[in-house]
């Protein structure tokens, strides 16, 4: 029983301009789809990471997953639990606090008027738990002193900060974590500290991560699972040995080739086409096919289901 | 490297903040620290009022009408006592009168900067947590009240209520009502200020984990926001101050504000312009200066607090 | 044949607080070559972004350069100051900025930005600027180069607009370009085209490039020597090739092994613990001593170890190749 199951998950917003506009300027409605009939399933204990470009739809989906987006269509089930239609306020309670979230930016995540013990305590005090020497806990388990529980959050260092965050994700001790972009914001030597934590704890406390990031090479190393976004579509999911040693969709290809590499001196590679295509006038069919140096007719009048081939699960026409 | 001290050992809270950039930049600033010091001297002689004053200008027993139109420090030619700032033509002496007088104003003021600020702040920050219709409404009256000056909605305030108030309570409810009026007439800009920085706030992913826990809309909005949007309001809370102090005066002086039973430092200038050209400049000139000290220092300090909390500016 | 296009000589900036003097860049030293790529890379707060912004003259006061000397083209330039600084930034050193915004005019066309700039510069006329104007837009691989020259920036994406901000810092035919972290707003996929346009562009015309940067990998691919910088000062300076896969430095040995690339197949990452001092606290001795498993007294104490033409500014440099992580 996967603990996450998306099914179909579309979420569309609306990014009209005013009515008034709309009538004096003669403008349709503008609608962006973000996440476009993504289904993907999530097993316990194991980390799965969207991995994407800008526009990918990735931060939408964790948004969705965690309950602060209402899908347009389609559902994510955690635990069998629907977030977003739930109606037993038990057990959405009780849903939420198996839930937690970790953002991109440890600037902007912690209150900064908040001292670290109440930012820490907040998951568990909200819902009036005791709160009796946990932060302090926490603190000593995600690498910190007990003795920073009574600074302010400015006291910090951005990595610092990111362990702070991940305190208080642990602190309504959570099964399911969805970690956006934790370590983009990071320098390398503070990511590698950062990453490492978050692998211990995942296996020590047997979390389950659903792990969002634009960089391959952290997604190549902490994941079970990738799944590979396009302009709101899945394109390809695999693990990362097969996806990285063997990508079957064109677009996963032509990102692992643009990466920059740590051998790679002097390389001279063709770079990628095109950019990625505005996400309120998506091309028709299969999203990638205006790029795709191997495109079809077909791939430009039908968008691809998901098939497996060869141990990957992959939305393209001529995948093999 | 030898020209770094080492960090300083943790002291108290007092000396922390002492050390801080906020009080360094305090120290660094003749404006900011005579300003501060003129509105401080200015509060505190409201507050202990009685202790200070000569005489109780209020007391009609004390009064002795032939001290009236006393010269300023110089001995009266009936009664041959002396008042600082001489008297009016009452026989009351003016220090004492402007020492009253300032507390009625800063009352006031502060009293219907306070009204307006928790209303503005409610309504911004409902406004831009709830967004939708919501937002429309509160908005567009305050863009519609906006185009109206302050002292007219005022007046306007004030007029209507006291049209409504039964003519035996009026003297004593003619403060309470200038609180409103020109409260009502200057939460404009604290709604509009709270309103855009929640708007920042709100996206912030402090707020989101608060959101992802559960926590209710309220909780998230006083707890979480509120003391985040809470800088620039003290920045236009100083500024308002002043103005609020001055469009009190301005009522007074125009009539319908303090009474004379109560009166403001406005209504010592309503009262002193009559004397102008008869030569007693004095019960003019010393309200007006009071007014114009207090008010100049209250916007000088706010302007100051402006910069040193905007740390774009430094 | 190698003439040094810059030439730093112990670049010190520093900046005057109320807590004493703080040294963002301290007494750095490095020469970048006609035609060469030289790499700045560290960590945020390492002064990369310092030291370029001192070349062209843009430290914000009161940061200020205090000592050593900023040669360009055999010219002393660290003391020039308002016009002839501004003359000289324009005409023989072209920056590229991380925000393309912010590097272009929002309110003017992109084709009088690009005009204006080489009427400034080049002594030619008006019709002629605007055809090389056309040119350069599409050596940078604009498409309909010649009518785009009349849209605006917000017009274009981030991509395009970074490729407009490369054709006007190139457009005054600087001998000198200085890219601070000039992909790291892109994706990947567009970051990959904007850094083999530089490399293509900087190599036809022989300008030499200061490419600031954070990203290991995108140092590793494009420049040809690399300089690491840690607190403020150069760590280690090299051949790109022997620096990142044998680095003398213990630094540059933890930040090459804790990114994940170099990790492939481990469990754990490497990492290195604690993070850089901050200015205000900045150790004595070498700068990297207490996150260093090899220090000894020696690095503990003034005074502190420097490059002296060598590789690495470490008493106890790595000898061994670095350890290869199958």
């Amino acid at each position: 029983m996967a603990m996450i199951q998306v099914k179909n998950l579309t979420r569309i917003f609306d990014v009209s301009k005013p009515w008034l506009n709309r009538v004096i300027e003669r403008l349709p409605k503008a609608m962006l789809t973000a996440v476009s009939d993504v289904s993907f399933d999530v097993e316990e204990r194991t980390v799965y990471s969207l991995v994407g470009e800008s526009g990918s739809g990735k931060s939408t989906i964790g948004k969705m997953a965690v309950g602060l987006l209402k899908p347009t269509d389609g559902s994510v089930l955690i635990n069998d639990i629907d977030l977003s239609r739930e109606t037993d306020g038990g057990k959405l309670d009780k849903a939420r606090s198996d839930i937690q979230m970790i953002f991109q930016d440890p600037y902007a995540s912690l209150n900064p008027r908040w001292r670290v013990r109440e930012i820490i305590n907040e998951p568990v005090s909200a819902r009036g738990g005791n709160v009796v020497g946990l932060a302090e806990k926490l603190l000593e388990q995600v690498g910190l002193s007990s003795l920073d529980a009574d600074k302010f959050p400015h006291e910090f260092s951005g990595g610092q900060r990111q362990r702070i965050c991940i305190a208080r994700a642990l602190a309504s001790e959570p099964k399911l974590i969805v970690c956006d972009e934790p370590t983009s914001a990071l320098d390398v030597s503070v990511q590698a500290q950062v990453l490492n934590l978050m692998s211990d704890l995942q296996e020590n406390l047997g979390l389950t991560y659903l792990f969002i990031s634009h960089d391959l090479t952290v997604v190549q190393h902490i994941s079970d699972k990738i799944g590979v976004l396009y302009l709101g579509r899945l394109v390809e999911e695999a693990t990362p040995d097969e996806l990285f040693e063997n990508p079957k969709h064109p677009y996963s290809q032509m990102l692992l080739a643009a990466a920059p590499k740590m051998d790679g001196f002097g390389r001279e590679i063709d770079p990628p086409q095109g950019e990625i295509p505005d996400p309120i006038n998506p091309p028709t069919g299969c999203a990638f096919h205006p790029r795709c140096p191997i495109a079809t007719a077909k791939c430009s009048a039908e968008r691809p289901e998901m098939r497996v081939v060869r141990g990957a699960r992959v939305a393209c026409h001529l995948a093999e | 490297m030898a020209d770094t001290t080492p960090a300083p050992k943790p002291r108290g809270r007092l000396a922390h903040w002492w050390d801080g950039d906020f009080a360094y930049q305090f120290r660094r600033s003749p404006v900011a620290i005579i300003s501060f010091t003129v509105v401080m001297l200015m509060v505190l002689a409201a507050i202990f009022a009685p202790l200070i004053a000569p005489y109780d200008p209020f007391d009609p027993a004390s009064l002795n009408l032939m001290n009236g139109f006393s010269s300023p420090m110089e001995p009266n030619a009936f009664t041959g006592e002396t008042f600082w700032l001489g008297t009016d033509d009452q026989g009351r002496d003016v220090f004492s009168t402007i020492l009253y007088g300032l507390r009625i104003s800063l009352f006031v003021g502060a009293a219907a900067v306070g009204f307006a600020m928790v209303l503005g702040i409610t309504l911004g920050l409902v406004a831009a947590y709830v967004g939708g219709w919501v937002e429309t409404i509160i908005m567009r009256i305050a863009d519609v009240q906006l185009t109206f000056p302050a002292i007219l909605v005022a007046m306007l305030i004030f007029g209507v209520a006291k049209g409504i108030t039964p003519v035996e309570y009026r003297d004593q409810m003619a403060i309470w009502v200038l609180i409103v009026a020109i409260g009502l007439s200057d939460w404009v800009q604290f709604a509009r200020v709270v309103r855009g920085a929640t708007l920042v706030e709100k996206n912030k992913e402090y707020v989101q984990a608060a959101r992802l826990i559960g926590r209710g809309s309220g909780a998230i909005m006083l707890r979480h926001i509120l003391p985040n949007v809470l800088s620039p309001v003290l920045v236009i809370a100083t500024i308002s101050l002043a103005l609020a102090i001055i469009a009190e005066a301005t009522l007074s002086f125009l009539g319908v504000g303090a009474p004379p039973t109560q009166p403001s430092l406005g209504t010592l200038i309503r009262i002193g312009q009559g004397f102008l050209f008869s030569g007693e400049w004095w019960i003019l000139l010393f309200p007006a200066c009071t007014l114009l000290a207090l008010a100049l220092a209250v916007n000088l300090l706010g302007d100051w607090l402006r910069d040193a909390l905007n740390p774009k500016l430094r | 044949m190698s003439e040094a296009v810059l030439s730093i000589r112990n670049l010190t900036v520093e900046i005057p607080t109320r807590g004493g003097i703080l040294r963002p860049v301290d007494q750095i030293n490095y020469d970048i070559n006609r035609g060469e790529i030289l790499g700045i890379v560290g960590e945020s707060g390492a002064g990369k972004s310092m030291a370029g912004n001192a070349v062209i003259g843009l430290l914000n006061r009161p940061a200020k350069i205090t000592g050593g000397e900023i040669w360009l083209n055999g010219t002393r330039i660290d003391q020039l100051e308002g016009e002839d600084m501004r003359r000289l930034r324009g005409k023989h050193i072209g920056m590229v900025f991380q925000d393309p915004l912010t590097s272009l005019n929002p309110l003017l066309r992109i084709g009088d930005q690009l005009t204006e700039t080489m009427l400034e510069h080049l002594d030619i006329s008006r019709d002629k600027a605007r055809k090389r104007a056309a040119a350069a837009l599409d050596e940078v691989g604009i498409p309909a180069a010649a009518q785009r020259l009349d849209s605006y920036p917000h017009e274009f994406s981030g991509g395009m607009r970074q490729r407009v901000v490369i054709a006007l810092a190139l457009c005054a035919e600087p001998s000198l370009i200085i890219a601070d972290e000039p992909t790291t707003a892109l994706d990947v996929s567009v970051q990959a085209q904007i850094i083999a346009l530089l490399k293509r562009l900087c190599r036809d015309r022989g300008t030499a490039v200061m490419l600031i940067t954070h990203d290991m990998g995108v140092i590793a691919e494009t420049a040809d020597r690399v300089a690491v910088m840690y607190a403020g000062r150069l760590a280690e300076l090299g051949n790109v090739r022997d620096v990142v896969t044998h680095p003398e430095h213990p630094y540059t040995d933890g930040l090459m092994g804790s990114t994940p690339l170099a990790s492939k197949g481990l469990k754990r990452l490497r990492q290195i613990s604690g993070s850089m001092p901050r200015l205000t606290a900045m150790p004595e001795g070498c700068a990297f001593h207490p996150r260093c498993e090899f220090a000894q007294d020696i690095c503990r104490a003034e005074p502190r170890p420097k490059l002296n033409g060598g590789r690495s500014a470490c008493h106890f440099p790595i000898q061994q190749p670095a350890e290869e992580t199958a």
